[in-house]
C-alpha cells in the first residue's frame, strides 16, 4: 500500500483534491458537516502526499510518472520517438512548490471554516479545491499544454473566488479584472505553445528543452515563443508595471482566498522559472534575461513598497507589499540567472550566483508565509468589525490581543527583521545582490526598512489606540481562525530559527533541480 | 544552526542570546527608574495648560501618518496615482507594452546580430 502510494503520488496529489471537488456539491446536499469533513480530509490527504512526495523526490531524484503507460517509452506508437502521453514530471522544484500550495491551501480551509458560512458554501468549497487542483497541476506537469490547462483551472476558479461574498461592486470589478487578465495571459500562452508545436511537433517540456538547446533547431519562432511565454507568466506573477490587477483581486477576495491566491501567483512565477531555467535556458541570451528579472525586480520593489504607504484600505496595501516581495524574488532570480549565463551549459556558477538563487526559492516560501499570514489578520479583522478602511479602524489590539501578536509576527518578518524567516531569506539575497550591483542591494534593503514602516501605519491605525466607541462590542476572531494564523506563526518562527535546515533540505533540492536541465531532459528522453 | 551566506553566516541562535542580554540589561535599568511619582495627575500630558481631549478624538489616523513623507513626493505620488487608473484597458495596454519592450530587447539585437 505505501509503495503503491510513494509510486502513484504524483497523480494522487491532483486527483484527491479534484474528486473531491466533484464530489463535494453532492456531499453538500446531504449534510453540511459530512462536506466539511470530506473537504478537510481531502486536503489534508493532499498535503501528506505532498511531503510523500517531496521525500521520494528529496531521497532519489526527479520522478516521472506516465498517464497510461508504464514507463515515458512504453507512451510511443511504434517508431515514433517522442513521448506522446500525459507525463508529469517532479523534481525539487516541482515538490518545493506543491508544499506550498497544499500547506496554504490546508490552513485557508481551516480559515475558512469559521468565515464562510450560509447560502452557497458548498460552491465555495469546490471552487477552492479546484484551485489546489490548478496549482498543483501546474507544478506537477511535464507538459507545457497541460501546464496551459491547469493554467486555466486556475484561473476560473480563483476569479469565482475573489468575487464570492459579493453581488456587486468592487470584488466582481476585481473579479472581472481578474479574468480578464488571466485570459489574456492564457492566450499568450496557448498561441506560444501552438508556435513551439509547429516548431518541433512537441509539447513535453524536457523533450522540447531537448531540441531547443540544440543551435540547428533553434528558430526564430521559438523566441517569440519565449517572448509570449515570458511575458505572460511576469504578467500572472505579479511584476511592476504589470502588478495593476494584484491589489484588486488580494483586496477583495475573502481572506483565506487572499492567503491561497498568493500561492497562486507563486505557482505562475514557478511556470516562468521553469520556462527560462528548463525548457530555454542558455538557448536564449540568459545575461539579457537576467537583467530584465533584475530590472522587473527592483521596479517591483520600489513601486509596491512606495504605493503600499497611500493605502487607506487595509488589504490593498497588503497586496501592494506583495508586489514588492516578488520583486525580491525576481531580482535574487535574475541575479542568479545572470550568474548563470556567465558558466554556460557547463561550469560552476559562482557562490553569489548560488545563494542568490537560494534566497530567491526559500523567499517564496517565506512570501506566502508572511503575506499570507496578514492576510488572515486582515481578513479577521474584517470578520470581527465589518470594516477595512485604516482611516476608520483603531483600537482592537483591546478585543483581538492575539490577532494583533499574530500581525507583529507577520509584521515583522515581512519587514525582514531578525530573527524571523523573512530576514533569513532576504540577507541571502542582499549579500548575492550586492556582489553584482551594490546600489540595488541597497535599494532592496532600504525598501525593507520602509516596509516596516507601513506595516507599523497599519499597526498603529488598526489595533492601537484607545478603544473606540464603535467597535465597543467586537470581540477576538473564533477560534478556528486563531489557529490557521498560528500554524503559520509557527512554521515562520521555526523557518526563522533554523533556516540552514530549511535551506539544506527543502530549498536546494530545488535550486539544484533548477540548474539541473540536462537532468529534466534526460529523465523523459532517457525513457525514449 | 548557522546558515552561510555570501559574506559570513547568519546564526539565529546567537542573535537571540543577544537579544535576550540586551533586553535583560535594558529591563534593570528601566528598573531602577523613579516609582514614587503620583498616580492620576502627574501621569497627564501637559498641553500648555489646556484640557486633555477625549483619547478617541486625538488618535491619529492612518491617512495623517507620514503626511510629511508623501507631501514633499508629492509630484511622485501623484504621477503614480494618475498610472494607476483602475481601468482594465490600461492594465493590457501596459502588459502588451511590456512584451513589446521584451521583444525588443531580448530578439532584436539577435536579428540584427
Amino acid at each position: 500500500m505505501n509503495d503503491w502510494i510513494v509510486t502513484n503520488a504524483p497523480i494522487l496529489i491532483i486527483a484527491t483534491p479534484l474528486f473531491a471537488a466533484f464530489l463535494t456539491p453532492l456531499v453538500d446536499r446531504v449534510s453540511k458537516r459530512g462536506r466539511d469533513a470530506m473537504v478537510f480530509v481531502a486536503t489534508l490527504i493532499t498535503l501528506v502526499i505532498a511531503f510523500i512526495l517531496a521525500k521520494n523526490v528529496f531521497d532519489n531524484g526527479l520522478v516521472v510518472y506516465t498517464l497510461g503507460g508504464k514507463s515515458v517509452g512504453l507512451t510511443l506508437p511504434s517508431g515514433y520517438h517522442v513521448p506522446v502521453r500525459i507525463i508529469l514530471e517532479v523534481d525539487g522544484m516541482s515538490v518545493f512548490m506543491a508544499m506550498i500550495s497544499t500547506l496554504t491551501s490546508f490552513v485557508g480551509l481551516l480559515y475558512s471554516f469559521s468565515y464562510i458560512k450560509g447560502e452557497g458554501s458548498g460552491k465555495y468549497y469546490t471552487l477552492f479545491l479546484m484551485m489546489l487542483v490548478g496549482m498543483l497541476g501546474m507544478e506537477m506537469t511535464g507538459d507545457l499544454f497541460n501546464l496551459f490547462v491547469f493554467l486555466e483551472i486556475l484561473s476560473v476558479s480563483s476569479a469565482a473566488l475573489i468575487a464570492f461574498y459579493a453581488r456587486k461592486g468592487k470584488p466582481l470589478e476585481a473579479s472581472i479584472k481578474y479574468i480578464i487578465i488571466s485570459s489574456l495571459a492564457a492566450l499568450f500562452v496557448l498561441f506560444a505553445i501552438g508556435l513551439l508545436y509547429g516548431e518541433y511537433n512537441l509539447l513535453n517540456m524536457g523533450a522540447l528543452a531537448g531540441e531547443i538547446s540544440s543551435e540547428a533547431t533553434f528558430t526564430f519562432t521559438t523566441q517569440i515563443a519565449f517572448i509570449l511565454l515570458f511575458a505572460s507568466f511576469v504578467l500572472k506573477a505579479g511584476a511592476a508595471p504589470m502588478h495593476m490587477w494584484l491589489p484588486d483581486a488580494y483586496g477583495e477576495a475573502p481572506g483565506a482566498i487572499s492567503m491561497v491566491l498568493v500561492a497562486a501567483t507563486q505557482a505562475s512565477l514557478y511556470a516562468l522559472l521553469r520556462v527560462c531555467f528548463t525548457v530555454y535556458s542558455m538557448a536564449i541570451d540568459a545575461s539579457t534575461i537576467g537583467i530584465i528579472l533584475i530590472s522587473l525586480g527592483l521596479v517591483s520593489i520600489f513601486i509596491g513598497a512606495t504605493m503600499a504607504l497611500i493605502q487607506i484600505n487595509m488589504k490593498r496595501l497588503i497586496g501592494y507589499a506583495a508586489v514588492a516581495e516578488i520583486g525580491y524574488i525576481l531580482l535574487a532570480i535574475g541575479v542568479g540567472f545572470f550568474e548563470l549565463a556567465k558558466v554556460g551549459g557547463g561550469g560552476v556558477i559562482s557562490e553569489y550566483g548560488l545563494k542568490a538563487l537560494q534566497g530567491g526559492v526559500f523567499h517564496i516560501f517565506n512570501d506566502v508565509l508572511d503575506i499570507g499570514l496578514l492576510f488572515l489578520v486582515a481578513g479577521a479583522v474584517i470578520y470581527v468589525t465589518k470594516e477595512s478602511n485604516l482611516n476608520k479602524l483603531g483600537g482592537l489590539a483591546h478585543s483581538m490581543k492575539y490577532s494583533s501578536i499574530f500581525f507583529i509576527i507577520g509584521m515583522a518578518a515581512v519587514s525582514g527583521l531578525p530573527p524571523l524567516n523573512g530576514f533569513a531569506s532576504k540577507i541571502l539575497i542582499y549579500e548575492s545582490v550586492y556582489k553584482v550591483s551594490p546600489i540595488t542591494s541597497i535599494i532592496a534593503i532600504l525598501a525593507s526598512i520602509f516596509m516596516l514602516a507601513i506595516f507599523v501605519k497599519i499597526f498603529h491605525s488598526v489595533f492601537m489606540g484607545p478603544k473606540l466607541s464603535e467597535f465597543a462590542t467586537c470581540k477576538e476572531a473564533p477560534k478556528l481562525m486563531l489557529g490557521s494564523m498560528a500554524v503559520i506563526a509557527v512554521i515562520m518562527i521555526f523557518f526563522g530559527l533554523f533556516p540552514d535546515f530549511v535551506v539544506n533540505n527543502i530549498v536546494n533540492p530545488a535550486v539544484n533541480a533548477l540548474m539541473n536541465q540536462a537532468g529534466y531532459i534526460g529523465s523523459v528522453l532517457g525513457g525514449v | 544552526m548557522a546558515l552561510e551566506t555570501t559574506g559570513g553566516y547568519w546564526s539565529p541562535v546567537i542573535w537571540l542570546a543577544a537579544f535576550i542580554v540586551a533586553f535583560l540589561i535594558s529591563y534593570i535599568i528601566w528598573g531602577m527608574g523613579e516609582k514614587k511619582h503620583a498616580k492620576g495627575e502627574q501621569e497627564k500630558p501637559f498641553l500648555s495648560g489646556m484640557e486633555e481631549p477625549p483619547k478617541e478624538e486625538v488618535h491619529i489616523r492612518a491617512e495623517n501618518m507620514y503626511w510629511g513623507f508623501t507631501d514633499t513626493l508629492r509630484g511622485y505620488y501623484d504621477f503614480m496615482k494618475k498610472i494607476h487608473t483602475g481601468i482594465i484597458n490600461d492594465y493590457v495596454l501596459w502588459f502588451l507594452g511590456m512584451a513589446t519592450i521584451f521583444f525588443i530587447v531580448v530578439i532584436l539585437p539577435e536579428v540584427f546580430k
